[in-house]
């Protein structure tokens, strides 16, 4: 394959991503990733199909999502209704067939992008159960005994947020990539990139903050890039300056619009706390 | 061509297979990374580390298996240049050093022997982390060749970049021997739980399904309900007081992630050793206590029991009766250990203490001893070892 991930327009990708995608998309080997939340892992496969051009196909996984799913599923409820009814249909059985993700991606004219988004949450044998799918890229349908294989090995990007580990078996088939928090400069490259009219002073004393939450110990949720932009936006749409953000004095520990920043109100008591020593410690001097 | 690379990570216990190592293969067959050492490190990144807390350890053997490595590449292999020597020496050593060493035989005496010393150091810091040693005596300066410029067999900075990708270690806080937090401990849990599922499966809601097929009239609606899944019953003990005060913090965060993760867990409370009495709650530990008879006759053998404690005691408290430091016990804790551990046949110790520091405590071996060697570290590593133990 030619084509080359470089991230996007609107997606900053570390040079250590973009080796990752590659590989996965030469070598047609599914892509793990995996990293804190808000770092970009869902949006990724958005930009990855953007830069491709390639159709997206996404898969979101729930708790009760079997692997079968994706596959197909019989609808044998129906079928069983519709033969109390004595409808027409029910003399074919591929009427009661209802595709899933992995077969339409198998079966796309065009190489399409497979997001399984947040494999994870699922059962802790749903990985296993997509071990030869994802191997050979074809199944068997049992009910019509037909092979479905993949016209084109989809490349496949997999989130995961760690709650639960995957299996040893399903992971050496993957590549695997674990999306850091971004340091402060990527963290600028991303801002440019989805607010490119925003004023730079705005966004290091912005950033300045951002950062100094993020060190703030004992916090339960720490804010992420996603959240990071939704402040930024707030903060653009109330048209706050630089200068309201600088001249924070210790007696407003809380940053402006906080709450697009901290999710819980532990943190948000946990700030005004600090904020009242701050300012008892002021007082003394 | 890698295989020593490949080698030296799975003796470092960085779980990587021959598969994964012929994937590499192959992407860099197929050139998916291009020919600098920086994407290749990247490229071997993705392919063989499947668990971001395998990252460091990663980091740490790429840097020891490739460095160097484009420091050989530029054009170096033994001999030294002469005009690095040259201002090297300028840039190292003092007017009054130079002088000195000029008269012990001249500016050619001096190339020499820095030199050697620079030879030797390259030997000496192979298999190191660095190839630039650090601060020194020697008057070649080991602290710092190049403070600004005479940059040593490297045309261009880039590969140095190159190699501060993984000599940062940035990685180094995801390893699983740090301590653990509260969301560390509930990942960790979750191999507990995982094992006491018994299967995902959907079942058929039988009052409901009739019900609705009765709304129906008479068709049949099937109506499902997810299984219950959480069947696992936990027992823990946790050792409170005296010498744990300084782990009760974390103790107290392993005890608030289990509550959550368990259908079935009950607490107790034990001073540094078990013996007859256990308690519920730590502040009336002296009127309302109980029996660990009753204990032992109310929860049944299938669950596990969980000791969280650091074990750190005098041996006595454990091997005789009277031993404890708090009440005569009429039995030694050994003989409670072995009748709680009879009973239950899945049982653990998560201690606190460091698994470094256990060689040199008593007690801890006879606890140790006691348990059978399932005494683990309170790190997450431990604790998924545990879990592991638990649930065979």
């Amino acid at each position: 394959m030619a084509m080359r991930f470089e991230g996007t327009s609107n997606y900053v990708a570390t040079e250590d991503l973009m080796v990752a995608v590659n590989a996965a998309a030469t070598l047609e080997r599914p892509l793990l990733i995996k990293g804190e939340p808000g770092t970009g892992k869902t949006v990724l496969a958005h930009e990855v199909a953007k830069a491709f051009d390639a159709n997206l196909i996404e898969w979101h996984i729930k708790s009760t999502t079997k692997a079968q799913q994706g596959l197909y599923e019989y609808d044998a409820v129906s079928r069983l209704r519709d033969s109390q009814l004595g409808e027409e249909r029910v003399k074919d059985i591929r009427n009661y067939i209802k595709r899933g993700k992995l077969w339409d991606a198998f079966t796309a004219e065009q190489r399409p992008v497979l997001l399984i988004d947040e494999i994870d949450k699922a059962d802790i044998e749903f990985p296993n159960d997509l071990l030869l799918e994802l191997d050979r890229m074809q199944f068997f349908v049992y009910e019509t005994s037909e092979t479905i294989v993949a016209k084109q090995r989809p490349l496949m990007i997999i989130t995961s947020n760690n709650e639960k580990e995957l299996p040893d078996a399903f992971l050496r088939r993957c590549f695997f990539h674990y999306i850091r928090f971004p340091d402060t400069e990527t963290m600028q490259e991303i801002i440019e990139v989805h607010y490119p009219n925003i004023q730079s002073e705005l966004v290091s004393e912005a950033l300045k903050i951002f950062y100094d939450i993020r060190e703030v110990p004992g916090l339960k949720k720490k804010p992420s890039t996603s959240e990071l932009l939704d402040w930024l936006k707030l903060l653009m749409a109330e048209d706050l300056s630089a200068e309201t953000l600088r001249s924070r004095d210790p007696k407003k520990l809380i940053p402006p619009l906080h709450g697009a920043l901290l999710k819980n109100e532990q943190d948000v008591h946990l700030f005004e706390r600090l904020a009242f020593l701050a300012r008892r410690e002021q007082n003394k001097n | 061509m890698f295989v020593n690379f490949f080698l030296e990570l799975r003796q470092n216990k960085v779980p990587a297979t021959l598969r994964e190592y012929l994937t590499l293969i192959e992407a860099v067959k197929r050139n998916v990374a291009g020919y600098s050492v920086e994407d290749f490190y990247y490229l071997s990144r993705a392919t063989l580390v499947k668990d971001e807390k395998n990252l460091d350890k990663f980091d740490q053997i790429f840097g020891k298996c490739f460095n160097g490595l484009d420091f050989v590449s530029d054009q170096v292999e033994q001999e030294i240049p002469e005009e690095w020597l040259k201002k090297l020496a300028e840039k190292v050593l003092t007017e009054e050093e130079m002088a000195e060493i000029e008269s012990l035989g001249g500016f050619e005496e001096l190339m020499e022997t820095l030199k050697k010393r620079l030879e030797e150091q390259k030997k000496r810091h192979q298999g190191g982390n660095k190839w630039i040693g650090t601060a020194g005596t020697s008057p070649f300066g080991a602290h710092g060749y190049n403070p600004e410029g005479v940059r040593i067999g490297q045309k261009e900075s880039r590969h140095r970049r190159a190699v501060k990708v993984w000599d940062k270690r940035d990685f180094k806080n995801l390893d699983d021997n740090v301590e653990l937090g509260t969301r560390n401990i509930k990942v960790a849990l979750r191999r507990l739980r995982r094992f006491a599922r018994e299967g995902a499966d959907m079942e058929l809601d039988l009052p409901d399904t009739i019900k609705s097929t009765a709304e129906n009239a008479g068709f049949l609606d099937l109506k499902m309900v997810p299984e219950r899944r959480n069947t696992i019953k936990v027992l823990l003990l946790l050792d409170i007081g005296g010498s744990m005060d300084d782990h009760i913090r974390t103790c107290e965060e392993l005890f608030s992630a289990a509550k959550t993760e368990f259908k079935h867990m009950e607490h107790y409370y034990f001073h540094n050793c078990l013996y007859e009495k256990l308690w519920k709650d730590n502040k009336r530990r002296h009127s309302e206590f109980v029996d660990a008879w009753q204990v032992l006759h109310t929860y049944p053998a299938d669950y596990k029991v969980v000791f969280v404690g650091d074990a750190t005691m005098s041996p006595y408290e454990i091997v005789y009766p009277g031993g404890s430091v708090e009440h005569w016990n009429e039995e030694s804790g050994e003989v409670w250990m072995k009748r709680f551990l009879d009973i239950y046949q899945r049982a653990i110790w998560l201690n606190p203490v460091p698994e470094k520091y256990w060689d040199y405590t008593p007690s801890i071996k006879l606890i140790q001893e006691l348990m059978g060697n399932r005494m683990f570290p309170l790190t997450l590593e431990g604790l998924e070892k545990g879990m592991k133990e638990l649930s065979k």
